[in-house]
């Protein structure tokens, strides 16, 4: 566990790094999703560089696309392709922007920015592999605040009429969204209760545990018939203390002192 | 229109089992067949058209074709982000079939009118337009659809239209097709698509009796356009006339106009169609014809306006 631990630090100073160094994107929501996807992505997910192409491969869809720079850091240490591409994020004729591009970087599945619409893709890859008795899993991982979004809703009663157990949503509940808390402008609680309501069958993890997280993906699913949902309790900006549950700081670029302070607490080499 | 459509997606569905039908709560009865043959099959998604096209998406990205149907309307307007998005950008091989496009559903009322359809699908990278003239037309656009890897949409207009064509129809995509002609010089171009294309015939014969010859082209195909037959009917012509059960903003006539423009081709031009507005009015299909200026009579009227035209 500590080299995943160790794993995460990593990745940590790679998004920070990508992001300053890029000229901009989401660092928060980046930093907030670090643990769920190591857990996934070097313990549970049966996909590599080798077997992308291949149908019966577990899928991944980051739904909250703007945190793209966390999947590519791992995507890269994974060695979906080569790791110096982190390097030019974000700039002229790079395959690496500020949402994923599944036609431009080997290991992206979806093509994903616009919030609300990984779940349904999600659920129509685990809808076909239903048809096909393929027995790969797909996972979702999606943002609070997207869960606004009616086309979430849309999907979360389709991947239950159609008994989807083949499929796990992870909820980064970080309870902020751009602008605010979600709960000073449109509620999602009790998200738990919703997604129950739904057809779901739902459990709580700490999103920043990466044993917990992946104890509780290994239990999947949770019950049979039904689709998996994991309510990820995480910090937004997790890693840069000022940044840490401030919404100011959902795209906003640190200046020479905070980027002396972040850099410290990262432990980055400051250049 | 729509039987013809059913009808080849069923024969589609014999010969491929990667293809499905997805509805959005719409197509009782006339999927009957395909359901009890392909249960597995046919999937109706409830009242949820962003949904059916996503998970369309990812079916597809699997390597399913899926074709989904229901009210043009809902279909391209409600899931538009979801076409443009997981459909278009990530080049999925999904089909979305939209049912009485125009004014075909008259007393429903605009929220069930397509009539800038053809404008925003022929505005989506990688989206092939097709708009059928009737039923044979249908049948063949369907099943070059399935030949065709990637987004396509389909735009059936009127049912129960009758047929223009012989059953030796020899259909191609892109290629617009000669229904009447006059001699070498014609007095007008008529180009038009989809279900109204009768109301453009009865209007060539009528503008035949007063005198002015008209060729007719049926643009079955919106995109690709075949700009080869527009600008060798224009340049031999003395107006150019688009009617379409659709505004004449984006859609064929913009088509049309692009193409001459672009060509350096000085006509006389009209585009005939909702002139920027809802269709107005309730009543019978041929009510709402003559309530919208797409009656024979009005084709007849805008032609001799712009055949005339200083």
């Amino acid at each position: 566990m500590n080299r995943l631990n160790d794993k995460a630090e990593e990745i940590r100073r790679s998004i920070f790094k990508m992001i300053c160094d890029g000229g901009g994107g989401h660092i928060p929501a980046s930093l907030s999703i670090v643990e769920i996807l190591v857990a996934l992505y070097y313990e549970v997910l049966n996909v590599t560089p080798e077997t992308i192409g291949e149908p019966g491969r577990d899928r991944f869809i980051l739904s909250k696309g703007h945190a793209c720079v966390t999947l590519y850091a791992v995507l890269a240490d994974l060695g979906f392709f080569d790791k110096s591409a982190l390097d030019t994020f974000g700039r002229r004729g790079s395959i690496l922007g500020g949402h994923p591009d599944m036609l431009k970087i080997p290991g992206v599945e979806a093509s994903t920015g616009a919030l609300g619409h990984g779940l349904p893709f999600g659920a129509g890859i685990a809808l076909a592999g239903k048809m096909d008795n393929r027995d790969f899993k797909v996972f979702v991982v999606m943002g609070d605040g997207e869960c606004q979004e009616g086309s979430v809703w849309e999907a979360a009663m389709f991947a239950a009429q159609h008994r989807l157990d083949n499929l796990c949503v992870i909820i980064d509940y970080n309870r902020l969204q751009a602008m605010d808390e979600l709960d000073e402008i449109v509620s999602v609680s009790p998200l738990a209760d919703k997604w129950r309501a739904f057809g779901w069958q739902v459990k709580e993890a700490d999103g920043h545990n990466i044993k917990e997280l992946i104890d509780v993906l290994s239990a999947l699913p949770f019950q049979p018939q039904r689709p998996s949902m994991i309510i990820a309790n995480t910090i937004k900006g997790k890693g840069v203390s000022f940044m840490e549950n401030k919404p100011i700081w959902h795209y906003r670029m640190p200046n020479g002192q905070e980027m002396r302070v972040a850099c410290n607490e990262l432990g980055i080499d400051p250049e | 229109m729509r039987n013809a459509y059913i009808d080849a997606l069923y024969e589609l569905a014999g010969e491929d089992e990667r293809i499905l039908a997805l509805v959005a709560d719409n197509g009782a009865i006339v999927y009957d067949k395909f359901r009890a043959a392909y249960p597995g099959r046919f999937i109706n998604f409830g009242i949820a058209e962003a949904n059916m096209i996503g998970v369309a998406a990812g079916l597809a990205s699997c390597g399913k074709v899926p074709f989904t149907y229901t009210i043009a309307s809902f279909l391209t307007m409600r899931a538009f982000e979801q076409i443009r998005n997981d459909v278009c950008m990530q080049r999925m091989n999904v089909k979305l079939v939209g049912i009485g496009a125009g004014f075909v559903y008259s007393n429903l009322g605009a929220t069930h009118h397509a009539t800038i359809d053809m404008s925003i699908m022929r505005a989506l990278p990688g989206m092939t337009v097709f708009s059928p003239s009737g039923p044979l037309e249908a049948r063949k656009i369907t099943k070059e659809a399935a030949r065709i890897d990637g987004p396509v949409y389909i735009r059936l207009s009127v049912g129960g239209s009758p047929e223009i064509y012989e059953a030796d129809y020899e259909f191609e995509t892109g290629k617009g097709v000669i229904l009447r002609d006059g001699p070498e010089t014609v007095d007008a171009a008529i180009f038009t698509t989809g279900g109204i294309i009768t109301e453009v015939l009865k209007a060539h014969g009528e503008l035949k009796h007063m005198g002015i010859n008209a060729r007719v082209i049926n643009i079955h195909t919106i995109k690709p356009i075949d700009k080869d037959i527009i600008i060798a009917s224009a340049a031999k012509t003395r107006a150019v006339i688009t009617v379409e059960e659709h505004s004449i903003i984006g859609g064929l006539g913009s088509a049309v106009a692009e193409v001459i423009a672009e060509n350096g081709i000085a006509a006389r031009f009209k585009r005939i169609g909702l002139q920027g507005v809802f269709a107005g009015g309730y009543g019978t299909y041929d009510d709402m014809k003559e309530m919208n200026g797409l009656s024979a009579n009005a084709i007849v009227r805008e032609t001799i306006d712009c055949v005339n035209m200083k």
